[in-house]
């Protein structure tokens, strides 16, 4: 074929050059039916355009042509782009970074290895939400052919080819929180679950990539890959993944001579991890059966990254209006774009039909109540300085910041306890002045919506215009009213949640109700194992703005749509507002307060939440945006998933796979103000 | 297609007819063209340009628009096949997956009827169908960090042929990865469900099993790297480690289901090593004890098995070619030994593939009493009348057993000596053995132990670079070679590849299976020298096609081109027998899935392990289940729902029906026990083996 393609246009052109002269009808009629044969489609025009060819004495080019002329050009370079990007050596992209840039630095895994570091420890990687891949094992009919093929995670392609079908299909039951009837969407396993979580997104490649130079490979690494929209134990019921993780770490520390495990937990990974380890040692018919030292026996230490340990605010976002910052920028920026019903789409709607679905997003609602995240009047992280973040960009020195910002916080700071307000003014004044009307006890109205509203559902059908003007009139939600909020906005999602996660502060350690699973993932309600020879790593970037608290407002569409919104109006510099939102030094998701308290304060020492007294150590990555392009993500980054690239935290990470113990790697290495917050909760420890 | 190409020539004829007739300088030509258009097409291209250069030259004033337009018609013409292409794409996407209606798959129709995911199964994947992936490289490997070096596109031999090679081989003493390389077997069902994009191996069982309700965790792909000796897959990677953790974990989680194992080609004898290796105490074996087997596996349905080896093992390690690179050779000579492109395709395949031990465990065992000796073959009243049986519809008497005894007396004429497994010239496979040379084969291996290497090829290649040439003349002055006598000469040839590989593997036939020695792990993926666990509740099952020529022995001569970095021995491809006969292009047939004779995969299953004999004391049930092959009837097939050869055979319905039904818990009774085609109940009987 490919033969024949390239030797016919010799002929073409042979033919339209005589074509010109002697007798063009004939040869054009002829061109035209020979090269028609393939597609249906111009069949149509040739009549039309050989009759048009006979009128005008002179052969002119077509639009048709000129088109095709076009793309035959456009083919053409890519081609040969194609073909010089393949032929090109794999070395030259780098060798142009570094023209422009300078010799970059070495990546971590090639220097260590230089040093003489080489694996040790075999190491397991627990990824967090949303970064693990899913893929279709039964559907239904609108799914046939997507057999194994990846649902979430890759290229996304079936998002766009059939969104409905694909909402269908990742959202699990209403009720029991597992497979909808007929459905089955199982999580990918191996290394390539989490690796890449879009093509050229990576997630823990980078990682793998390094610990492969100093001679990591399959047999001493292993994914604990999960389906994320799970709650924890769910994973057990139905796909025994905590089983297949206990036999795999079993065995990975079996076939390497008895080294114990290096654990990195990423993200929500940290919590199922914390599940894990209560599960493993709990007995047999709820847990794992593995006896009181089964974390002694075979974990070295636990890794945490970006670890939200105590929840994020984020997630309530998510859960009460299906939005965040980026979603609310997006509305501000274009309004009713999102909301558009000319094409019925109804994106939000969608997403939270089918995010409500997941108990997993309920791990996430913070924890702790207002003894964490403050009340309404106070917050650990009170004299947080926007400005500094300025500052922080032109090198000053950490320690002359905290006094900038103790100065600063006498003016004027944000009430961060207020994790929900309804408008700005309930933000700033202070708490005598808000009037609350207690919503728990509202009325719900009558849902006239559910007949309207199509097949779009939302628990806010349910609730009705009492309940939607309630929930507004209690002006100001704090970490603790927050639970009963969404309670009351979305009861059956929070009773299947409820039954899977608590978000209290455990008075007593040792009573036997804290032996439910639903405790076991809340760092508050759970003691350590005992492994006294354990260690607890808490990575995180610092110095991102990350979403703290939000300013609604009631949405002005009508009743089909999700009846709250981020009022992307309210912007205060000084007080960190910006669309909305006021935020707070973490890690763009996750803040401070969340990955860093456990390891600061709760877990350090022997405390009645780490009775074996577990060594924890804090590493915190000051994040540095990637000084140009070609550096795509960055090597200094302290994003949330981009961190997963940063050097700096690839080479610790290495040391402890390769033996290192805390004290060598330095001990803490803090940047942020995590140990000053954490000394204002007041915490029974 | 057939359209295009008649348009061309039309465009030719008129074009060539149109030079003639307005008559430029060019006319003396043209007439000639006109008589050669149906010859060849370049000529009229030539003649063609050279016409339209006449015509340039004539016209010389209006030269400049015309190089334009020519660039122009070009881009035109490239644009319009790819808008016409990428409509027909868009048209195919949008397309209702309903409308290309494929018949039912066995796992909707076993569904319905009520079949459900009982038994969890692991796949144990063959040679070659499974990826291989790259961990550490030399530099010519930049960025290929976990790409796949083996399986997917093999975009990258075309790119760096010579690096991929380097990375694919295995160090040449120890078997295991050269230093600063490693590439390893890529885990999990990606590894072999598909072996190049569209070539699937085990995608459509897995997609049935899928349909009655199977998923992660009650099935598992059992990846090795199979270019290693199976203890070198547990030394290196645990492999057999962690095979046992898995069994034992979907055992525990599936409500102690017991585990079908689903083994095809070499994973067969890859899974008898594990049966043995798992029961075996802890420094070499898995510390399973006694009862692991009988306590963790309900099924293992083999198939394709290739338990006594194949003979097309030999011819690969013997001169690296099969069946196809000899016809390759005899339709285009000296492409394959071109030296022009430097190229030497066959020497770098045999260097590569002499480092792998995997190889050694696929060469025939058991010997003179299973394969047949100069004068004798179990197969020897085999009809040869594939070809036939191939075009026409296979008829039911076809292969039966009393039709063979029909057909006798024509064969006794021109008897087949499968027992030779190689001989040299065609008269050598033919002769009775008295009147052959009588040189005994371990002679030469006293005689020629390298006496002068030949040090001028500089660096050498093959090990036959380090042959004499008298050597090389003497193992051709042999003449013929059974299996017992060919194992000689593979040392002979290959001293450091059987050396290596003999460590872990054995060829021969215990005499006493309660001898200590066989305790070793070289002797646990052979059938002959092993004893089958004590497990007499579970089932073997061997499942393999049959209806399709195999390679069963060989036919060499020298080869012509002498020097070095060369094979010296090819397969005489010129030789064939008369219409009818086993003997095509240098290579002896018989029965068989395409690779795997019907002797080595049934055998076992037929005789050697039935009822309760030395190698199965605890009498595991056999059952063998044959399918027949049948071409696919039209091209929409693709690979054929009915086939039988050896890989193809993962598609066939029946094939996959009888896997669903064990799997979901069905035993080998209730699936009507044996299903025979061959004669492979006959064959077993003229084999005298104490059992």
């Amino acid at each position: 074929m490919s033969a024949i393609r390239r030797r016919k246009p010799i002929n073409e052109s042979d033919k339209t050059s005589e074509a010109s002269d002697s007798k063009p009808h004939k040869e054009k009629e002829e061109e035209q039916h020979g090269d028609d044969d393939g597609s249906d489609k111009d069949k149509k025009k040739i009549p039309s355009k050989i009759k048009k060819k006979h009128e005008e004495k002179p052969p002119k080019w077509s639009c048709l042509d000129s088109c095709c002329w076009f793309i035959g050009c456009i083919c053409v370079t890519w081609w040969l782009l194609l073909f010089l990007y393949n032929a090109m050596p794999a070395s030259f992209p780098q060798y142009v970074t570094e023209a422009i840039t300078g010799p970059l630095p070495d990546p971590p895994g090639v220097k260590l290895k230089k040093e003489g570091l080489k694996a040790k420890h075999p190491v397991v990687f627990v990824p967090g939400i949303v970064t693990g891949g899913l893929e279709l094992w039964e559907g239904r009919k609108c799914a046939e052919g997507l057999f194994r093929k990846r649902f979430w995670g890759g290229t996304f392609g079936e998002v766009y080819k059939r969104p409905l079908c694909w909402v269908e299909h990742m959202s699990l039951d209403n009720e029991t929180g597992l497979d909808p009837c007929g459905i089955r969407v199982r999580p990918v396993s191996g290394l390539v679950a989490a690796d890449y979580f879009a093509p050229g997104y990576f997630v823990w490649a980078v990682l793998i990539a390094n610990l492969a130079r100093i001679g990591y490979e399959e047999k001493t690494m292993y994914m604990a890959a999960y389906d994320w929209r799970l709650s924890f134990q769910n994973t057990e019921a139905r796909d025994q993944t905590l089983s297949r993780i206990k036999s795999n770490i079993e065995l990975i520390v079996a076939t390497n001579g008895g080294k114990k495990a290096v654990v990195i937990p990423h993200s929500m990974g940290v919590l199922y991890f914390l599940h894990f380890m209560k599960w493993v040692e709990a007995p047999a018919p709820m847990g794992g059966g593995g006896g009181p030292d089964w974390c002694s026996k075979h974990i070295k230490a636990v890794v945490n990254i970006g670890g939200p340990f105590l929840g994020v605010p984020k997630a309530i976002a998510g859960l009460f209006s299906a939005e965040a910052k980026d979603i609310a920028v997006v509305r501000a920026i274009a309004p009713g774009f999102l909301d558009n019903d000319i094409f019925q789409l109804q994106t939000l709607q969608h997403v939270m039909r089918m995010s409500r679905s997941w108990d997993s997003t309920m791990s996430m609602i913070p924890r702790g109540g207002d003894t964490i995240w403050g009340g309404l009047d106070w917050s650990p992280e009170e004299g947080y300085s926007c400005a500094k973040k300025r500052e922080r960009k032109n090198d000053t020195q950490i320690a002359e910041e905290a006094g900038v910002e103790s100065a600063v916080s006498q003016t004027r700071s944000a009430k961060y306890g207020r994790i929900i307000s309804f408008g700005k003014d309930v933000a700033e004044a202070p708490s005598s002045d808000v009037e609350r009307i207690d919503f728990r006890d509202a009325v719900k109205g009558h849902s006239a919506a559910n007949t309207t509203c199509r097949d779009v559902w939302t628990e806010y059908h349910d609730i009705g215009f009492g309940g939607i003007n309630a929930v507004a009139e209690y002006k100001t939600y704090t970490a603790e009213s927050i639970v009963d909020l969404l309670h009351f906005v979305a009861p059956k999602m929070m009773a299947r949640g409820t039954a899977h996660f608590s978000y209290g502060i455990a008075d007593n350690l040792d009573d036997p109700k804290y032996k439910h699973y639903k405790y076991w993932s809340n760092p508050l309600e759970t003691k350590l194992p005992n492994a006294p020879e354990m260690e607890i790593f808490s990575l995180y970037g610092v110095g991102l703005p990350t979403e703290r608290a939000y300013i609604y407002k009631l949405s002005p569409a009508a009743e089909c749509y999700i009846p709250f919104q981020i009022d992307t109006s309210a912007d205060d510099e000084e007080t960190c507002l910006k669309d909305g939102v006021y935020s707070v030094d973490g890690d763009e998701t996750v803040p401070v307060l969340s990955a860093g308290f456990m390891c600061a304060k709760g877990w350090r020492g022997k405390t009645r939440f780490n009775p074996s007294g577990i060594r924890t150590y804090i590493r915190e990555y000051s994040h540095s945006p990637p000084a140009n392009l070609l550096e795509g993500r960055g090597t200094l980054s302290g994003a949330h998933v981009d961190i997963m690239g940063n050097f700096a935290l690839i080479e610790d990470v290495i040391r402890v796979a390769a033996g290192a113990s805390g004290e060598e790697l330095g001990g803490d290495q803090v940047y942020s103000n995590i140990f000053n917050w954490s000394e204002k909760i007041d915490l029974q420890l | 297609m057939a359209s295009i190409l008649r348009f061309r020539k039309l465009c030719y004829v008129e074009q060539a007819v149109k030079c003639a007739s307005v008559g430029f300088e060019s006319f003396d030509q043209s007439p000639k063209i006109d008589q050669k258009l149906d010859k060849k097409e370049e000529e009229v291209i030539s003649a063609n340009n050279f016409a339209l250069e006449i015509i340039k030259k004539r016209k010389q004033p209006r030269k400049q628009p015309k190089e334009w337009r020519r660039l122009d018609s070009c881009c035109w013409m490239i644009g319009y096949l790819c808008s016409t292409w990428w409509l027909l794409l868009f048209l195919y996407h949008s397309l209702p997956v309903t409308l290309l209606q494929v018949p039912e798959s066995p796992g909707v129709r076993l569904k319905r009827e009520g079949l459900a995911a009982l038994h969890p199964v692991v796949l144990v994947p063959g040679i070659v169908t499974g990826g291989l992936e790259l961990w550490e490289g030399q530099p010519c490997a930049d960025g290929l960090f976990r790409k796949r070096l083996w399986g997917g596109s093999f975009t990258e031999i075309f790119k760096r042929p010579l690096c991929w090679l380097e990375h694919l081989s295995l160090h040449s003493e120890t078997g295991l990865d050269p230093p600063g390389i490693r590439v390893r077997a890529v885990p999990g069902l990606v590894a072999a469900d598909y072996f190049a994009p569209g070539y699937f191996v085990w995608a459509v069982l897995i997609e049935n099993l899928a349909k009655i309700g199977y998923e992660g965790k009650n099935l598992h792909m059992a990846a090795y790297d199979w270019r290693l000796s199976f203890q070198n897959t547990e030394i290196r990677d645990h492999a057999l480690s962690r095979l046992k953790s898995k069994i034992e974990l979907m055992y525990l989680t599936n409500g102690y289901k017991k585990v079908a194992v689903v083994p095809h080609s070499m994973g067969v004898i890859y899974f008898l090593h594990f049966l043995k290796w798992v029961e075996t105490p802890p420094p070499i074996g898995g510390g399973g004890g006694p009862g692991w087997c009988a306590k963790h596996i309900k099924a293992i349905m083999n198939i394709g098995p290739a338990f006594l080896g194949v003979p097309k093992a030999v011819s690969n390690i013997f001169s690296a070619e099969g069946k196809d690179i000899a016809y390759i050779r005899a339709m285009a000579p000296g492409l394959l030994d071109s030296k022009i492109l430097g190229l030497q395709t066959l020497e770098h395949v045999m260097r590569v593939s002499r480092t792998w031990d995997s190889i050694v465990s696929l060469v025939p065992k058991g010997g003179e009493t299973i394969w047949g000796n100069m004068d004798w073959s179990p197969e020897e009243r085999h009809a040869c009348d594939f070809s036939r049986k191939r075009h026409s519809q296979p008829s039911p008497i076809d292969n039966n057993v009393n039709n063979s005894d029909v057909k006798r007396g024509f064969r006794v004429k021109d008897p087949v000596q499968y027992g030779r497994i190689i001989s040299f010239g065609k008269t050598a496979s033919q002769l009775h053995s008295s009147q052959l040379p009588t040189i005994d084969s371990k002679e030469f291996l006293r005689t020629s132990a390298s006496q002068n290497l030949n040090f001028s090829c500089g660096e050498a290649w093959t090990e036959y670079d380090e042959m004499s040439r008298e050597g090389i003349q003497k193992v051709a002055a042999n003449k013929a070679y059974t299996t017992q006598t060919l194992l000689d000469l593979l040392r002979f040839v290959a001293p450091k590849m059987m050396l290596r590989a003999e460590a872990h593997f054995s060829h021969g036939i215990a005499d006493d299976l309660d001898n200590p020695k066989y305790n070793h792990y070289k002797y646990w993926s052979n059938p002959l020298e092993m004893k089958l666990p004590d497990a007499p509740d579970m089932e073997i099952y061997c499942l393999y096609g049959v209806g399709i020529p195999t390679e069963r022995s060989y036919v060499y001569k020298l080869s012509p081109t002498s020097g070095c970095k060369s094979i010296p021995y090819q397969i005489d491809s010129s030789v064939n027998g008369e219409d009818g006969s086993c003997l095509k292009g240098g290579v002896y047939f018989a029965d068989g899935d395409e690779n795997v004779p019907v002797l080595s995969a049934g055998f076992m299953c037929a005789k050697g392990w039935r009822g309760r004999t030395r190698f199965n004391p605890s009498g595991i049930a056999t059952y063998i289940r044959e399918y027949r092959h049948k071409p696919p009837s039209s091209l929409l097939e693709g690979r054929g729902i009915e086939s039988g050869a050896h890989v193809d055979i993962m598609g066939n319905v029946a094939l996959i029906e009888d896997i669903l039904r064990i799997a979901s818990g069905a035993t080998g009774k209730e699936i009507r026990g044996d299903r025979i085609y061959s004669d492979i109940l006959r064959m077993s009987e003229r084999i005298n083996l104490r059992l």
